[in-house]
């Protein structure tokens, strides 16, 4: 590995060697102080640092052999021009890449709502937004039983799933001994892991049926929704809640403890309110996942174009009106759908933004408690 | 669903109160607190705090018995139904009829076709990427828009994903509904998870291996590309495999970009049907179950063995590292 390291790095040819050299010498001396009390965050710099530093100390070395090897001196030229442009190439070429991610949410804002726009002219942005009736056939278009749905579909199965995931992930991190989470660490992952059409699969044969027992009608509906979304958005919140929870220093724990709590009283007096931010972001990127949730929810619906009526009667969500009648959609109604999606964009990037703003907000405030500690 | 969801946990919490408290006593929490639990049973008044106690602690086992059932139902009755379908012929063979008979080789190809493409143009991306954010860039404004937007991306709803690259990939940049369309559809929704594993397992890089890269004269690219990659390769691995399988799973995104229609796609432009896809439309046409059930077990069981073998490597991973 180093050998060829050092064979690449032999190349700079040798007409500006002893004139770089020289320069370094010069660089070196004047700042090998500096370089060596703190390294100069100055990026150009920072691919320099090394080979300064290791030309001084080679020259130091030197100085004390009675005959100087000429070779390594050679050898030490790292930075030739070339190199050095190589490398910045290389950087902006990864900055490139980086640069992707932005890009792409760039680019899939713009093109949702670029589709989505003419609503504002067809139908109206109010009447849009505001509109309780969706008829293909009438050509009337309100997102209101769609953003309805949604919001009750991600309501309810937080309504569900929030608890289940966070007991699970307390389980996890403050009574489950290591080797019984050797099975559940995995069975959470696996369980994320499973896609959402095999979960709405498995709602449609098993789930739909036994609502249908227990509320008559068709067992489409919220409820059955509801427990498959619940299934969705579980082992997202029970992992994100475990690793707020095992951040918690064991040191408030075992403060309790010898206060006398009990093993509860400590959880639900300290370790809970301690991991309460990190349990809220968790919360709030399943409240995401839940809204975003496609197929799942797309199979157990019902599907109906209307405003939630009650548990057992069907309705729809934003993204399943979207996959249902994309296919056969044109003109005003495919800008309708456009804006749907132009609305669950939207919303999804306002929860990622809440928790970028909540932990900001939290680590504000540990700052201050920090501080006050300390004082 | 939601009664017997009840009666579970009741039978879960007074079969499991018990073995809480023995799980307490085993696990060390501190002689202290058995004599402190003696000393208030004691007392009068403070045995209630130790009710509330064992009550709460059983809740905590019936709901973590809930979660690990849920899976343990999910997996059991997707194998039970589905094992039964799986034969040489179902897997090798083309749909018959409308569908209603025959095996799911198209889909499956499809699958892995879109895929695999997917990964091809995802990888370098969210690699190269993540060796940026963790090795270039400077802590600053540039890297948390950076951050921000893959973690936006990460958070986008798929079917908004699958809107995006209908409206982009296909009706601006005209590529047919294809394997391309969708695979480029998919490689937006692996990269933020590429990019987030990558420079996990980046930044776990010691820093004096680095520091011993640099010492020997190596440039920064030597570094990252010879000392720092290498040592990271098993945790991206894994990387890869989770944003894979989930890929493998994805419905809505190859929904609008691939096509519906079955095709044994060649090229990157010809159509097809992916196996999720295929599992939705028979479980909602409903005229062969037996070929839906066949497709889920076949989804879960390839998404098993990723999930599993991305473990297997980690484990692996962190054993050597131990050592």
């Amino acid at each position: 590995m180093s050998e060829r390291q050092t064979n690449t790095l032999d190349t700079p040819d040798n007409s500006d060697t002893s004139d770089q050299r020289s320069t370094h010498k010069a660089d070196a001396a004047a700042t090998a102080d500096s370089l060596r009390t703190d390294a100069n965050p100055d990026k150009t710099s920072l691919t320099r640092t090394p080979t300064v530093e290791l030309k001084d100390f080679a020259d130091t070395a030197r100085a004390g052999q009675a005959p100087p090897p000429p070779r390594p001196a050679t050898k030490l030229q790292l930075v030739s021009r070339s190199t050095q442009i190589k490398e910045a190439s290389l950087a902006s070429l990864f900055f490139l890449c980086a640069f992707f991610a932005v890009l792409g949410v760039m680019l899939i804002f713009a093109f949702v709502a670029w589709r989505a726009f003419p609503i504002t002219h067809e139908i109206g942005l109010w009447n849009f937004l505001t509109g309780t009736k969706w008829s293909v056939a009438e050509g009337t278009f309100g997102a209101v039983p769609f953003i309805v749905g949604s919001l009750v579909m991600t309501g309810g199965s937080l309504v569900f799933g929030v608890p289940l995931a966070v007991l699970t992930a307390v389980f996890m991190s403050e009574v489950a001994s290591p080797r019984a989470n050797k099975i559940i660490r995995p069975a959470v992952e696996l369980l994320a892991g499973i896609p959402s059409v095999v979960v709405g699969f498995f709602g449609v044969v098993v789930i739909v049926p036994i609502v249908a027992n227990l509320v008559g009608g068709a067992g489409f509906g919220p409820l059955t929704g509801w427990i498959v979304l619940s299934i969705m958005i579980m082992p997202t919140i029970t992992t994100l809640s475990e690793d707020a929870l095992n951040s918690i220093p064991m040191g408030i724990r075992e403060a309790s403890y010898a206060m006398g709590a009990t093993k509860w009283q400590t959880i639900w007096k300290v370790v809970i309110p301690a991991a309460k931010l990190g349990i809220i972001d968790a919360s709030i990127l399943g409240m995401g996942r839940a809204i975003g949730e496609t197929m799942a929810v797309l199979m157990v619906v019902g599907n109906a174009p209307q405003i939630f009526a009650g548990i057992s009667a069907p309705i729809s969500t934003m993204t399943s009106q979207i996959v249902l009648e994309m296919g056969y959609s044109s003109g005003v109604h495919r800008t309708a759908l456009f804006g749907l999606g132009a609305i669950l964009f939207l919303i999804s990037m306002s929860l990622v933004l809440t928790v970028r703003l909540l932990s900001r907000e939290h680590r504000k405030k540990t700052r201050k408690v920090k501080k006050g500690n300390t004082a | 669903m939601s009664k017997s969801l009840h009666q579970n946990s009741n039978s879960d919490q007074l079969a499991n109160s018990a073995q809480a408290t023995s799980e307490g006593r085993t696990t060390g929490m501190q002689v202290l607190r058995q004599l402190q639990e003696e000393h208030r049973q004691s007392e009068s008044g403070l045995g209630k705090a130790h009710f509330y106690n064992r009550v709460a602690l059983g809740v905590l086992w019936g709901a973590t018995g809930i979660t690990i059932g849920l899976l343990a139902i999910i997996l059991i009755y997707v194998i039970v139904n589905g094992i039964g379908v799986i034969t040489p012929e179902f897997i090798f063979t083309w749909p018959r009829g409308v569908n209603a008979e025959g095996g799911i080789w198209p889909t499956i190809i499809a699958t892995l076709y879109s895929t695999g493409l997917a990964m091809a143009i995802a990888t370098p991306i969210a690699v190269l990427a993540a060796v940026y954010l963790a090795e270039y860039a400077k802590q600053g404004k540039i890297v948390k828009t950076i951050r921000f937007a893959a973690d936006s991306l990460a958070s986008v709803p798929s079917i908004v994903m699958g809107l995006f690259a209908l409206a982009f990939f296909v009706e601006t940049l005209h590529i047919p509904l294809s394997m391309l369309a969708a695979a480029l559809g998919l490689s937006l929704l692996m990269l933020p998870i590429i990019m987030r594993a990558t420079e996990e397992a980046i930044r776990a890089v010691p820093r004096y291996i680095r520091w011993g890269s640099y010492g020997m004269g190596a440039t920064k690219w030597q570094t990252v590309s010879r000392v720092v990659i290498p040592t990271a390769t098993p945790r991206i691995i894994t990387g890869l495999i989770l944003a894979l399988a989930r890929a493998i799973g994805e419905t809505a995104v190859v929904f609008y970009t691939m096509g519906i229609a079955i095709n044994m796609p060649i090229v990157p432009i010809d159509s097809g049907r992916s196996m999720s896809v295929h599992l939705y439309l028979m479980a909602v046409e409903g005229i062969n179950l037996p070929a839906a059930y066949g497709t889920a077990f076949l989804l879960l069981v390839i998404i098993l063995v990723l999930n599993l073998s991305a473990r297997w490597i980690s484990k692996r991973y962190s054993r050597i590292d131990g050592a």
